[in-house]
């Protein structure tokens, strides 16, 4: 499952998706995080699903254009350190930012 | 002599229970209970088949509403809040149903519950909500395989439908039908933020625009406010649309008009639902994939009955 945490407003598209076929809980993702975005736990939106899953922290998800700044993802040679973490290649993130930070 | 106070946006609350079915004949009885932030739905569901259902509307109290919607479904049917194996909520205000033993999340509740309700053929399910809408892709199964949720504010949504009607002074159900009613398809309102579409909409009166022309603009600008996140999430056939803003075709037809794909039809799935005139629904989708899960996971194991009689 593609699940596309944050939203999008008329500056653009703001999501943080993780791909949930790929994660495998790992929780590295988590520990590289600067804001305290990511959390591991239950699915969510798959009441079936056993394994943890990587997931955004609830109360990030309507601000995430501004948590994930800081890392500037889609910006240059540099991908965001969540990105970098996740050995199965599972997190990536929408235009927005690279709109705004992208050459 | 007090003059009356008309409320347009006041929708028409319902309940209904199958005549069909005998629950003490039944051997599990779920719910659901979808706690939204505009109107609140509970379904039983027995043995796997819709049993009953309420919609009614989220007062400020999210606990009061939840019992008030699962009472307005028990209703006359001899059933109580005991005789229930498993109670799910969802929705917005899903931590608030105090007879739920587990909460789910609406995204994935939708999915279950239109696929029952329009077959294992939908792929793209569009829930309108009352206070955001959630782009959703499933499978034959209906699980989850992609989704996205505007939540950011409630542009272009049920509240702001309700908004609108008040402003404008048409009763919330009539929006659709006299929305068609114009010479020629006026352009839409340049914002679905509601307190902007509010002003604009002011203006237009003030200007002497005929009422249907303003009812068009703004069912068009909330239709193009949600075909912009189905593009993003890619349109998948067979697609359907969930939740209040489902039954008005105002948004419906020019929704379709813009993305070029038509909607599911709305009847049920299964044939036997439509020829005993089972009344349908697209609010009670949400609460009624909450119920087929509670079925689920009991009949997996997953979970233990939480009966008490």
């Amino acid at each position: 499952m593609l699940a596309n945490y944050g939203f999008k407003d008329g500056s653009g598209d703001w999501f943080l998706v993780i791909d949930t076929d790929k994660c495998d809980g790992c929780g590295k993702c988590v520990a590289v995080c600067p804001a305290n975005v990511l959390e591991v736990g239950s699915d969510d939106y798959d009441p079936f699903r056993e394994e943890p899953v990587a997931k955004v922290r609830e109360e990030e998800r309507k601000k995430i254009r501004y948590s994930c700044a800081s890392c500037r993802p889609g910006y240059g040679e540099k991908p965001a350190p969540c990105v970098v973490a996740c050995e199965p290649g599972a997190i990536s993130h929408s235009e927005g930012w690279k709109l705004l930070y992208g050459k | 002599m007090a003059e009356e106070v008309r409320e347009f946006w006041r929708w028409p609350e319902s309940r209904w229970a199958n005549p069909d079915i005998d629950w003490k004949q039944g051997k599990i009885i779920t719910s659901g209970v979808d706690v939204g932030s505009v109107s609140t739905q509970a379904v039983i569901v027995v043995d796997g088949e819709l049993y009953a259902f309420s919609s009614t509307r989220t007062g400020s109290d999210s606990p009061d509403s939840a019992l008030k919607g699962l009472n307005m479904a028990l209703e006359g049917t001899g059933m109580t809040a005991d005789n229930i194996d498993y109670c799910i909520g969802t929705g917005y205000g899903r931590v608030n149903v105090p007879m739920a033993q587990q909460t789910i999340t609406e995204i994935a509740c939708h999915a279950r519950g239109a696929n029952f309700v329009y077959g294992p053929g939908v792929r793209t399910v569009m829930d309108m909500g009352g206070q955001d809408c959630k782009a959703i892709r499933c499978d034959e199964r209906g699980k989850v395989i992609k989704f996205m949720m505007n939540d950011k504010c409630a542009a272009g949504t049920g509240r702001g439908m309700e908004v609108f009607a008040d402003l404008i002074g048409v009763p919330v159900w009539e929006i659709g039908p006299r929305s068609f009613q114009v010479e020629k398809e006026p352009p839409m309102i340049s914002s679905t933020c509601v307190v902007f579409a509010k002003s604009e909409v002011v203006g237009l009166l003030e200007e002497g625009e005929p009422e249907n022309d303003i009812i068009a603009a703004y069912c068009a600008a909330m239709a193009h406010r949600i075909v912009e996140l189905l593009n993003r999430l890619g349109i998948e056939k067979e697609f359907a649309i969930t939740g209040g803003i489902a039954k008005n075709e105002g948004v419906v037809k020019r929704l379709e008009n813009e993305t070029g794909v038509k909607t599911m039809e709305k009847v049920w799935y299964n044939p036997e639902y439509n020829s005993r005139g089972y009344p349908f629904d697209t609010q009670i989708i949400g609460a009624l994939g909450a119920a087929l899960f509670a079925m689920a996971l009991l009949e997996r194991g997953r979970v233990k009955s939480a009966r008490k009689a």
